[in-house]
């Protein structure tokens, strides 16, 4: 089973804090990969926060093929963070890992967020689809105040790897990924956490349902709606099209993923509305086994399970701190000083949502919506 | 030596030629006359013969001839009488004396067109081969990568929709005070969808089935409705209902369909301002599987005083449907219209639906249908599906094979991201070697929404006598040996309605719990796994290349 760390805090963080938190969950062998994302980034991009970050792996052709991609298209570099890689056994080093800070193309300097986001995403598949033949570029995110890092190997190793420890990287949310893989041929674009337009979200379990929901998105018409090479990362695009798409609170993507019988609707307050949605999002239901932790861009974190919660999962810490972990021991690695008698582990129903700056939890439930 | 004109037997058929050779046993036989009362084709008869026997008493042969007059079941040699094998004889005969036996190199079809007409009769295609859908297998299963679900602990939902279902970029909806409410000044038009059993029973109509059965049938899907809480529903296939039941509140679980000879219609027309539910949805036959380009057909035989009167027919005449609507002209017209007028005759609170017959053509149509937001789905029969009364060149020769069609129209709705709006109803073969569930299963992964069965639950609930061997299907004569398709109330009093009801039931219920045991393991619970067809492998590497499945061996 893949394991999820998920810290969300007041004050920047190390990306090392929830990789010894996925540490303490290890069991067996379990070194198929890390991925994490960080959010809201504090060090060398505290003061790049409105600058998008692009980031990814390229070999040294790849590397010139970006350059060039970016310069034709007008974006600027800003600044670059580059891991100070440390030889570690097992892990093939790659030519170039890297985050960038861009500046917008002229033209898009005062355009609205929405295109702007558009923008983005476009540059990222671009950049994608030039690089994936033969493996020359990866581009995992490309978003303001946001780096994503992924990498083969055992998840410890891996940070250890990037030099994490020693690092001045650090964010107020971080996602880390401790991926067993299970289904697939071991592909950094199989790596969790997932990542569109400023929502991401990290899995673990299988999603039966994977096929279905994976039609049903490509046929929405939207092209970041594509990739899937993991039965996971439709999950993140659920969350974007409930939300960015059609202007959902957030809590309806419990509604969408799990939706609720008959009966049980009835009983809600927008009944007419889930109903609606029930039968609408059809395809986007899924059966599990999976619990879900995944993000927003103004920066709330939250925690949900399939309808049969055939997947583990914790909440626990403090004002201003608080981590979500598939297990409790990561919750005691993250938060150490806590009451434990308030961890939470949200049940079927349940939606755990943490506002922005870790400031307060919510538990939502469906079925009184 | 025998005169030669007795061996002169030209013109005169053997029995060879004959699809079912009677066997009867002598020395077994009571000479009752049972058999030969009820055969319903009159294939066999009661017949004296002369037998000459030379017996030699004592020490030295002293051959004498005698003759002596035996009685014997004896089988007509007339093709227009030919035993169809139904085995109706060897149910009556009480000594096991008479059953029929299927010769496969007969030649029947050589003779059935006397009089210049081609062979009608009733039944399905005449093909016992397996079928796509039987070589189907569920493959994908969940055991230790995840935990598969338990078909008996865990909650499932065997629910489909019946409807034109709102794409979820038009719902009416708006955030008040962070939930989401149903716009009341928006015009955005929320077509009606039905929840309702992935399984229904396919259109069969008063007039082709006998009054026990159909009211069998209906009595049984009121009870899975109303005490077994299985939304099962039924269509009432081309004929019109009795008008007792359109004024009652049962009839929410009843698809009327109107087709080209809108037999019925007066009655329903009369009914609808006493109605005091609306009917489940409303199916406009274009076509049916069974006889592509065809129209119904209702032989004079069962139009009789109650058939008559629910139609609005003279009695004892062929209703015979015309091949197309006779408004029909252009497809984005005429289909268009009937389905608004449908529509509107229940104020746009009914699901209304075309039903054509598996085509190469079956794409256009669902093209024209996906633009009309008031079309409520699509029901694709294929060629495996039965019928009351049609040529047998129609039957045997004509049609598409479901899995096919269906596959291919759903992946169409697919690059239009129209998957979930516009249902597929599968049907024609369903069933048709006992394989209700698994077979249900498959088209659902392939893209159904949900499926209808005909002769499955005339075979499984009335012991239908028909299968792919041309057994029995008489049933468009009026003479169904089982009162399944018969008007004569001599027949069909052999039927007991009740004991079809309660075998519908048993069915129904029997398929739910498999359906889990299918789904189960393959991890899906809450929702159908339209369209999850991952989960399927074939052993036939064309059939996976062309169903988009893999191939597995
Ligand atoms: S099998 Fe049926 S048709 Fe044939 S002889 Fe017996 S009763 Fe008649
Ligand atoms: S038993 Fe009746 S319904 Fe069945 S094939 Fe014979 S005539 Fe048709």
């Amino acid at each position: 089973m893949c394991r999820l760390a998920a810290i969300t805090s007041k004050e920047y963080i190390s990306p090392m804090e929830p990789v010894l938190a996925l540490e303490t969950m290890k069991e067996g062998h379990d070194g198929s990969g890390l991925g994490l994302t960080l959010k809201d980034l504090g060090g060398e991009f505290e003061k790049l926060k409105k600058y998008p970050v692009l980031s990814g792996i390229c070999s040294r052709d790849g590397r010139k093929v970006l350059d060039d991609y970016m310069k034709r298209h007008g974006f600027k570099l800003k600044h670059e963070w580059k891991p100070k890689t440390r030889p570690v056994d097992a892990i093939i080093s790659r030519d170039h890992y890297f985050a960038r800070a861009y500046d917008y193309p002229e033209a898009f300097r005062k355009k609205p967020m929405q295109e702007k986001e558009d923008l983005l995403m476009h540059t990222r598949l671009a950049l994608r689809k030039l690089g994936e033949s033969d493996e020359s570029i990866f581009a995992f995110s490309f978003y303001p105040d946001v780096i994503t890092i992924k990498e083969v190997g055992d998840p410890l190793q891996v940070a250890e790897f990037f030099g994490l420890d020693k690092d001045s990287l650090k964010a107020k949310i971080i996602f880390a990924q401790g991926r067993q893989n299970t289904n697939y041929a071991i592909y950094l674009y199989a790596c969790h956490p997932f990542f569109i337009q400023g929502f991401c979200s990290m899995t673990n379990g299988e999603n039966t349902a994977f096929v279905p929901i994976r039609e049903y998105l490509s046929g929405r018409g939207f092209p970041g709606y594509t990739g899937y090479n993991s039965d996971s990362e439709v999950f993140t695009h659920i969350l974007h099209y409930t939300v960015r798409q059609l202007g959902f609170p957030l809590h309806y993507y419990k509604d969408v993923i799990t939706p609720l019988k008959a009966t049980e609707i009835e009983k809600r307050s927008d009944a007419d509305a889930v109903r609606l949605i029930k039968q609408s999002m059809r395809q986007l239901c899924i059966d599990g086994p999976n619990m879900v932790i995944g993000f927003t861009p103004d920066g709330r974190v939250f925690m949900v399970h399939d309808a049969k919660k055939l997947r583990p999962g914790a909440v626990g810490g403090v004002k201003g701190r608080y981590a979500l972990m598939s297990e409790e021991c990561g919750v005691d690695s993250a938060v150490p000083k806590r009451d434990r008698t308030k961890d939470f582990f949200p049940m079927k129903y349940d939606m755990v949502i943490i506002s922005p700056d870790a400031q307060e939890v919510k538990v939502w439930n469906q079925l009184h919506g | 030596m025998e005169p030669a004109s007795r061996l002169d037997h030209n013109h005169k058929l053997s029995l060879r030629e004959f699809p079912y050779i009677v066997r009867w046993r002598d020395d077994r036989c009571k000479r009752c006359g049972r058999c030969t009362a009820v055969c319903p084709v009159k294939a066999i008869e009661a017949t004296v013969k002369v037998m000459r026997t030379i017996r030699s008493e004592g020490p030295v042969p002293t051959p004498a001839a005698s003759r002596t007059v035996v009685q014997m079941v004896e089988q007509v040699k007339d093709m227009e009488r030919h035993c169809v094998g139904c085995g109706s004889c060897t149910l009556v005969c009480p000594n096991e004396a008479i059953e029929p036996e299927l010769n496969p190199q007969n030649k029947m079809l050589h003779y059935k067109n006397k009089g210049g007409d081609g062979y009608k009769r009733g039944g399905r295609r005449n093909d016992p081969t397996v079928s796509t859908l039987d070589k189907l297998k569920f493959t994908r299963i969940s055991m230790l990568t995840d935990p598969a679900l338990d078909a008996g602990r865990h909650e499932f939902r065997i629910r489909t929709l019946l409807g034109r279902v709102t794409a979820p970029e038009q719902m009416p909806l708006k955030v008040v005070d962070g939930k989401l409410q149903m716009d009341k000044k928006s015009d955005v038009f929320i077509p009606p969808v039905r929840e309702i059993y992935p399984i229904m029973i396919g259109s069969m109509s008063v007039g082709a089935l006998s009054p026990p059965m159909w009211e069998g049938l209906a009595m049984g899907v009121a009870y899975l409705n109303e005490v077994e809480g299985m939304p099962v529903v039924m269509c009432s296939g081309e004929g019109g209902m009795p008008s007792r039941l359109l004024r009652s509140r049962y009839l929410k679980y009843f698809i009327i369909q109107i087709a080209s000879g809108y037999f019925g219609w007066d009655e329903i027309v009369r009914s609808l301002p006493h109605m005091v539910e609306d009917p489940a949805a409303i199916e406009i036959k274009y076509g049916q599987g069974a006889k592509p380009g065809d129209g119904g057909l209702l032989m004079a035989a069962k139009v009789l005083k109650l058939i008559s009167k629910i139609r609005g027919v003279p009695q004892f005449v062929d209703l015979a449907s015309p091949p197309t609507h006779q408004t029909k002209y252009s497809i984005e017209e005429a289909v268009a219209k009937m389905i608004q007028s449908m529509s509107m005759a229940w104020g746009f609170r009914v699901p209304v639906y075309p039903k054509i017959s598996g085509s190469k053509t079956a794409k256009a149509v669902l093209n024209n249908l996906a633009r009309n937001p008031y079309a409520a789905g699509l029901c694709i029969d294929g060629e495996d599906g039965g019928t009351g009364a049609a040529y047998n060149v129609s039957m045997d020769k004509m049609g598409h094979p479901i899995a096919s069609n269906l596959r291919e129209c759903y992946l169409d709705l697919v690059k239009q991201g129209k998957q979930n709006e516009l249902p597929l109803i599968a049907a024609g073969g369903v069933g048709k070697k006992g394989n209700l569930a698994a077979n249900a299963a498959a088209l659902i992964m392939l893209g159904a929404s949900g499926v209808a069965i005909g002769k499955y639950i005339m075979q499984a609930a009335a012991d239908c006598f028909g299968d792919e061997h041309n057994r029995c299907n008489l049933c468009n004569v009026g003479k169904c040996p089982r009162g399944i398709t018969t008007q004569d109330p001599k027949l069909y009093r052999r039927l007991d309605s009740d004991r079809v009801a309660e075998r519908v039931v048993e069915v129904f219920k029997a398929a739910d719990t498999e359906l889990k045991k299918i789904f189960a393991p393959m991890g899906r619970s809450t929702e159908l796994p339209i369209g999850m067809s991952d989960g399927l492998s074939v052993e036939d590497k064309a059939i996976a290349e062309r169903l988009g499945i893999s191939y597995a061996c």
